[in-house]
Order: structure tokens, then C-alpha cells, then sequence
């Protein structure tokens, strides 16, 4: 009995590991480049976002991001999360104009932004962001956070891996040369320097610092239920182990007689 | 065969058992039930359906003793111009003659203007009455053509199996002729 | 046979109609006699069912929101994550429930495969766990589908295009599976239709499954029949406890993986939205599939590759008749035992192999792990069963606890269990 138990174990923790050790070697295949790792706040079995840094990332995004990157998936509403108040978030979405109709005549019309409404995509379709950027169509930002590996620290190296090129590396035209993006040749110029945005709580707006909120700020708008995740896992996992100690002492009960 | 078992157990054996049988019973149920809720409550709205709650309507178009049909939810929303006499009519009535007692005042905000949500409260058809031509009924109001029920000017139920008038939807003027709904 | 009593005037009034108490009793009561000596291995059975369970449960409320079209797939499923009720811990219990039912179904078969249970009389009760094996894959990769991320999308084409290496009829074949001359809309719809109705058939193979199982019962880490009684005990409330604390211990697993690592086990392409006219730099299927991948992938003719590739699969169907030793337990059989720790490694081998580009050393690793893989089975076994020789058999399953127990397992046998 008891070899069978540990012949078990080990062949449970066998294929377990081997299947999980392939997945990450698959994911490491691709990024050969380290990426600095940043202590983030919603790492960790605790972890929550900084409602401040969020605000931050909002406001990058809006006045430098904004200009050719969608945001799809995210809804005025939404910014509730990030410690708005109703109030605000009308305002913020009254600044948008949005077309919508048909009205009676049958014509499209446009009218102020609600809170139910999405962030406005910059072009208006696939085509014109590719005429607009030379080809190249900026990706919407909503899933980037988990759409790359190891996506906050990616994000944030991105943004800071605008530096000169080694002396021997051949730029094709219309390129830009960054330290973090696979293959170095990134068609977005670099979008941030410093003091691009007057942060409203008065954070020196360095671009270490706007590329940390801007990370931040993605991988909310690419896991929003975060939190809400991480909270009902600590009771999941809680009355999960008393209910397995439960049935242990049940099993062991049961089988005292057998044993 | 559990009696069996159970009787190969020592007394004070017993009595441990049936307690960790309880406390794993009850630990499992709580469980289930705590799994089910989130099964269950993922049919409820979601949360970009609860978001889109509101319509805007102009109501400046409209003219006295004209009808039209907006949506607000999904459902239709009757807006109805009054003529001095529907209103006139519609105050008159006495309360004991209403199976479902409410005033007319109690249900406008503005006595020309009667919004109420188009689904008879019988079984969700959408009465008739919208059109011109449209039966609508023996009180002037609407008419259900699925099982007979009768509304009056104020959208009160007079007449027919429906128990309840129809419902007044939450709506407020933000201009003198545009109402938002919702 | 039955052993079943009840005072309860409706279970009797039922029963006497429908015979269902006595028939449950037979399958998973006091009225199932189970050999003593089953280790926790055994858990893995009942817990894949278990797990089939929480997928069709978690699989129906997302076909609830899930939109099957192109345009809107992905958004739908976004849509599943941000705004419906609890929708995010539904997708990733369902998401992670796919790779956890593959790590469950695994162990359950390397046990299979260590204490013999595929030998006689089990052989229909083994060949219908392949047939299961085999629909588990079919419904997990057309699942994968769904989503329509960018994984999702060339997984489709490249698994789909596994079927243009038929000979004359490849390209037919491919254009009818696909309903067009990609992998589109149609190719879409028709994949949420069948990852929908086959949970169900697989359900039914289940239900043939356990079957043949309660014909002879379950096999046991000595692999010797019950001789009596005293080798055996009733699975409630044997097993039923002893499954039900596997099953809390495995939910633990799942919520800890659900709860703070929900895409470890994914891949992060796949929250890229399909694009038909870029293929990402690094495809690879799931990790439950890459060892068969490695094995396509080895043999560098496009028809042999795929031949062997589902041949890898076949070839267990087969087995009860390669590997002809009338021992089933590994723990009697030393160079069995052996071979089958190579054989896990080679498994272990061919998974990290086919997570790696093709090229290089990888390929030429993943090529001798896919002949070995083969030899196991065709060579090696066949020439056990003849060669080995066998250590001696307890006489009965409740010998070995006379024997090898000491004290305090001593007076147990004393006390047979009176057979239902």
C-alpha cells in the first residue's frame, strides 16, 4: 500500500511538472532578451492594484497612447475600478464624441460620450491605421499585458528600450531600434520623454515612471477581475483544506478496521 | 454491509464517526452550494446589459394626439401625446372602478405626455392601439389582442384578465421636449 | 446478488418499479465488493469523472454567452471575462479544468499500464478507455478552437491540415472538414457544434466504460483476482471516502492554478485575436498534445509523420495482445518495471521535445524518443512476456498483509467481510 502511495506521488508529480516545465520552455522560446522584473503590486497571493498608479497609467495611455492605440475592451464604466466616481467618469466620457444612429431621418448622428460607452478606437478601421503608421496597424492594448510573456515587465521594458543602437546594427528604413522587442526593430517611434504628461497628483513624470503606470495600467485593462480573483481564492483555498482534513480524519475513521 | 462495518466500531468510535460524516456532510454541501450561486448568477444581466439602461427620446416631433413606440431594454415604450380630452377622460375615472387603483397624476409627469412600458401585464404580448386604425379597446387606450385585456388613456388596466396597469418606466425631462428613459 | 434492504416506504415503492437503489448500490454502494488493497492511484478513475462533470457543467453556462462567429468570438469571450456574472471564474475553470482532466487522465493511464489492467479479462474495458482517450482529444482541440486568439486559429489549420497527407482525397478532405478554403467562419461553427455534442458521447463511452469495469471489478497493485471475501471490501464506505478526499485534495490543486495562475498552463498568443494572414513566430499546440506532436513532427515524410503520429495512440489498442505476460502487476516483473521507468521518461522526453523548435538537436532527440516509444511496444514487451521471469505471486491479495503487515495489521483478515 504504502509503496503504491509513493510510486503515486511520484509519478503524479512526474508527469505534472514535466507537462508544466514544457509549457514555460515553450514560452521561453520565444524572448531571449532578460527583462528587468519590477516588484508590482498585484503579484502575489495578496496582491491588489495601486489605485494611483492605475490613474497614472489612464492618463498616459489618454494623452500619448490614445493618438494611434485602440482600447477596445474598455468601457467608460469600467474606470469605476480605478477609484473614479460617477461623477468623474461622466465627465471623462462626456469628452468623447461618439457616432451613433441611425436616427429617424436615418442618418448617423453624433452625440456625447456615456459612461456605457467604449473607448474610441483612433482609426476607424484596420486600413486606415495601416495607411496612417506606414503599414504597420498598432495593436489595441486592451489584452497586451497578457498577449506577451511576462507582459507587465515586458511592457514597461518596451517602453524604456529606447536607446542607441550597438554601432554595427544595420536600422531598416522607417525602423526604430529597441533593446526589448524580439528582433530590435520596432516600427513605433519612441513615445515617451520626459515630462510627455503633467501627472495631475504631481508624480515626477519621469519615463521609468510612465512606462511602470502604463504596464500597471494594462494589466488591468487586460485582467480587470484581478482582485476579485485573488480575494475568492484565499476562502476557496481555506475551506478547500479544512474540507480535505475533514476527509482525511473520515477516511482514516473509515478505515481504521482495514488497516 | 455499512451495518457491518459500523458494527466492528467501538462505542466512543461511533459517536467520532457519525460526528466527521456530519462535519464532511455539511463542509460539502456549503460547498456545492457556494459553487452553484456563480453558476446560477452567470444567467443573471450582465454587467455591459445593466450599463446600456438608457434612451434619450425628442419628443419635440410629436404632435398632440400622436403615438409613437421607442425602445428602452428591449422592450417597447408607448409615448403618447395627449388630447385635452384623453386627459380629461383619464382623470375622471373614479378609483373604485380600477382594478389596479392608481391616479392619473400619480403616473404622468407632464399630464400631455403618458409614458408607459408597452407590455400588457397579463402575458408580455404589446398591446394594440400604437397605430392609427389599431383597435384600442373599449376605453380609448390600448387593446390586447392576446387574451382580451383593456387599457385606458392613463395605459390603466380596465378590463380582461391583465392584474396590473402598465408600468411607468423611470424617465425625466431634461428639456421640455426630450425625456431620457432609464 | 442483492444485498440491498431499505425500510424507506418510497425507495421500496420505487424500487419495487424501476430497480434503481439496488442498481446503484451495485455500482458505487455497500453491494460493490473492491479488492482491499487498492493504493491512491485508483483515485484517478472517478475523478476524471468527476472532472468530465465539472467541464459539461462549466462548458454549457459559457455556450450560454459564447458567440460562434469569427467576428465576435474573441469578443465574446471577453466579454465572458469582464462582464457576465462571474464569468472570468467560470472561462478559467473551464480553461484549466481541459489541461487538469488530461493530468488526471494520464496518471490514470500510466497506472493502467504499470499493474497491467489492460490484460485479460479487461482488455474492452481498456480498449474503450483509448476510444475515450481519443474522443478527450478530439473535444480539447476543438475547444481550443473557440476562443479564435491566434493559437486557436493556426492550431486549427495546421491539425486540420494533418489530413491533406491523405493520399488522392487530402485536399477533399480538408476542404470539407473546413466548409471553405481556410479555416473560417464555417470551420468555426461546426467545431462549437461537436466540442458541445461530444462531452456527451464521451459520457456515453463512460457509461460502457464502467461496464465492462463492474464485470470483473476493479484490478489491484498485486494484480491477483480476489479469491474471497477476505480480499475484498465494499466500496461504500470504503471508496467512496477514500475518492471523496481525492477529490478534495485534487480541487485544492485546481482552485490553487484557477485562483493565482490561471494562464500559466495557456499560451499567450492566444489572447492575440486570429489573424489569418500572420502565423506567430513559435506555434505549439497544448501541452497535453505535445508529445504526439513531437512525434508528427519527427519523421520528416508529411504521410508517415501523421501515420505515426495517430499510430502512437493505435498501437494501444493493440496491446493487451503485445504484451502477452500473464503477470499484471509491474511490482512482480523487475525488467518490466524497468522499461516502463524508460518508458515514462521517453513520454517526458517526446513532450519537452515537441515544445522545442524542429531543428537541431531537439529534432534528432525527439527522433529516437519517437523509435523508442515504438519499441516499447513492439519489441520490448513482446519479448518480456516471453523472456522475464516473474517473481512469485502471493497466494491471495490478503496474504501479503499476513505476511509482510507486523502487529497491527495482524487481526484484520480475521474478520471477513461478508460478501454482498
Amino acid at each position: 500500500m504504502r509503496k503504491g502511495l509513493i510510486f503515486g506521488f511520484a509519478a503524479l508529480a512526474a508527469v505534472s511538472t514535466g507537462a508544466l516545465f514544457n509549457t514555460n520552455s515553450a514560452k521561453a522560446a520565444g524572448e531571449a532578451i532578460a527583462l528587468p522584473q519590477l516588484e508590482w503590486s498585484f503579484e502575489g497571493m495578496f496582491g491588489t492594484y495601486d489605485r494611483a498608479s492605475l490613474q497614472r497609467g489612464l492618463q498616459v495611455y489618454r494623452e500619448v497612447c490614445s493618438g494611434c492605440h485602440s482600447l477596445d475592451y474598455i468601457a467608460f464604466r469600467n474606470l469605476a475600478d480605478l477609484g473614479y466616481s460617477e461623477d468623474e467618469i461622466k465627465a471623462m466620457a462626456a469628452e468623447v464624441s461618439v457616432v451613433d444612429g441611425p436616427n429617424d431621418e436615418g442618418e448617423m448622428f453624433e452625440r456625447e460620450g456615456r459612461p456605457s460607452d467604449y473607448f474610441p478606437a483612433p482609426f476607424p478601421n484596420p486600413q486606415a491605421a495601416a495607411f496612417a503608421n506606414g503599414g504597420a496597424i498598432p495593436p489595441d492594448l486592451s489584452l497586451m499585458a497578457k498577449a506577451r510573456a511576462d507582459g507587465p515587465n515586458y511592457l514597461h521594458a518596451l517602453m524604456i528600450g529606447y536607446v542607441d543602437p550597438p554601432a554595427d546594427f544595420e536600422l531598416a528604413e522607417g525602423s526604430n531600434y529597441n533593446a526589448y522587442f524580439p528582433g530590435h526593430q520596432i516600427a513605433m517611434a519612441a513615445p515617451l520623454f520626459e515630462d510627455a504628461v503633467e501627472y495631475a497628483d504631481g508624480t515626477p513624470a519621469t519615463v521609468d515612471q510612465m512606462a511602470t503606470d502604463l504596464a500597471h495600467f494594462f494589466m488591468w485593462t487586460a485582467e480587470p477581475k484581478l482582485e476579485e480573483r485573488k480575494g475568492m481564492g484565499i476562502k476557496v483555498l481555506i475551506f478547500l483544506l479544512v474540507f480535505c482534513g475533514v476527509l482525511y480524519a473520515a477516511k482514516r475513521k473509515v478505515w481504521a478496521d482495514v488497516h | 454491509m455499512a451495518d457491518t462495518a459500523a458494527a466492528a466500531q467501538a462505542g466512543s468510535g461511533d459517536t467520532r464517526r457519525d460526528f466527521l460524516y456530519l462535519a464532511a456532510g455539511a463542509m460539502g454541501a456549503v460547498g456545492a452550494g457556494a459553487v452553484v450561486w456563480p453558476l446560477i448568477a452567470s444567467m443573471n444581466p450582465s454587467a455591459e446589459v445593466l450599463a446600456l439602461a438608457s434612451t434619450e427620446v425628442d419628443l419635440g416631433p410629436v404632435v398632440e394626439g400622436q403615438r409613437i413606440t421607442v425602445t428602452w431594454r428591449g422592450n417597447p415604450v408607448f409615448i403618447d401625446h395627449r388630447t385635452a380630452d384623453q386627459i380629461s377622460e383619464a382623470e375622471a375615472v373614479a378609483l373604485d372602478d380600477l382594478p389596479d387603483a392608481e391616479t392619473d397624476e400619480a403616473r404622468v409627469q407632464k399630464t400631455e405626455w403618458l409614458v408607459v412600458i408597452g407590455v400588457c401585464t397579463h402575458l408580455g404580448c404589446v398591446p394594440l392601439g400604437q397605430k392609427t386604425g389599431q383597435n384600442r379597446g373599449e376605453f380609448g387606450g390600448w387593446f390586447c389582442p392576446c387574451h382580451g385585456s383593456h387599457y385606458d388613456t392613463s395605459g390603466r388596466i380596465r378590463k380582461g384578465p391583465a392584474p396590473l396597469n402598465l408600468p411607468v418606466p423611470p424617465y425625466e425631462f431634461t428639456t421640455d421636449t426630450t425625456i431620457v428613459i432609464g | 446478488m442483492s444485498g440491498f434492504q431499505s425500510n424507506n416506504a418510497v425507495i421500496k415503492w420505487v424500487e419495487h418499479r424501476m430497480p434503481i437503489f439496488s442498481f446503484l448500490d451495485h455500482s458505487v454502494g455497500s453491494g460493490y465488493p473492491s479488492p482491499r488493497n487498492l493504493s491512491y492511484l485508483w483515485n484517478f478513475g472517478s475523478l476524471a469523472g468527476i472532472t468530465l462533470v465539472i467541464m459539461i457543467l462549466t462548458g454549457i453556462l459559457l455556450a450560454m454567452q459564447y458567440t460562434a462567429h469569427v467576428d465576435y468570438a474573441f469578443e465574446s469571450v471577453e466579454r465572458i471575462m469582464r462582464d457576465v456574472n462571474y464569468g472570468w471564474l467560470i472561462r478559467y475553470i473551464h480553461m484549466n479544468g481541459g489541461s487538469f482532466f488530461f493530468i488526471v487522465v494520464y496518471i490514470h493511464i500510466f497506472r493502467g499500464l504499470y499493474y497491467g489492467s489492460y490484460k485479460a479479462p479487461r482488455e474492452l474495458l481498456w480498449m474503450l478507455g483509448v476510444v475515450i482517450l481519443l474522443l478527450m482529444m478530439a473535444t480539447a482541440f476543438m475547444g481550443y478552437v473557440l476562443p479564435w486568439g491566434q493559437m486557436s486559429f493556426w492550431g486549427a489549420k495546421v491539425i486540420t491540415n494533418l489530413f491533406s497527407a491523405v493520399p488522392i482525397f487530402g485536399e477533399q478532405i480538408v476542404v470539407w472538414l473546413w466548409g471553405g478554403f481556410t479555416v473560417d467562419n464555417p470551420t468555426l461553427n461546426r467545431f462549437f457544434a461537436l466540442h458541445y455534442l461530444m462531452p456527451f458521447i464521451i459520457v456515453g463511452v463512460v457509461i460502457l466504460h464502467i461496464w465492462a469495469l463492474h464485470r470483473f471489478g476493479s484490478n489491484n497493485p498485486i494484480g491477483i483476482d480476489t479469491k474471497g471475501p477476505q480480499d475484498s471490501i465494499p466500496f461504500h464506505p470504503y471508496y467512496t471516502v477514500k475518492d471523496a478526499f481525492g477529490l478534495g485534495v485534487f480541487l485544492l490543486v485546481l482552485a490553487a492554478v484557477v485562483f493565482y495562475a490561471p494562464n500559466y498552463m495557456g499560451h499567450p498568443d492566444n489572447y492575440i485575436p486570429a489573424n489569418p494572414l500572420s502565423t506567430p513566430a513559435h506555434i505549439v499546440p497544448e501541452w497535453y498534445f505535445l508529445p504526439f506532436y513531437a512525434i508528427l513532427r519527427s519523421i520528416p515524410d508529411k504521410l508517415m509523420g501523421v501515420i505515426a503520429m495517430f499510430g502512437s495512440i493505435a498501437i494501444l489498442f493493440v496491446l493487451p495482445w503485445l504484451d502477452r505476460s500473464p503477470v499484471r502487476s509491474g511490482r512482480f516483473r523487475p525488467l518490466f518495471r524497468l522499461f516502463f521507468v524508460l518508458f515514462m521518461v521517453d513520454a517526458v522526453v517526446l513532450g519537452y521535445a515537441g515544445s522545442q523548435p524542429a531543428e537541431g538537436a531537439w529534432l534528432r532527440i525527439a527522433q529516437v524518443a519517437t523509435a523508442y516509444y515504438f519499441i516499447h511496444f513492439l519489441v520490448i514487451l513482446p519479448l518480456l512476456s516471453v523472456f522475464e521471469t516473474p517473481k512469485p505471486l502471493p497466494t491471495s491479495i490478503s496474504e501479503p498483509v499476513l505476511k509482510g503487515g507486523g502487529g497491527s495489521m495482524a487481526g484484520a483478515p480475521a474478520k471477513p467481510m461478508e460478501k454482498a
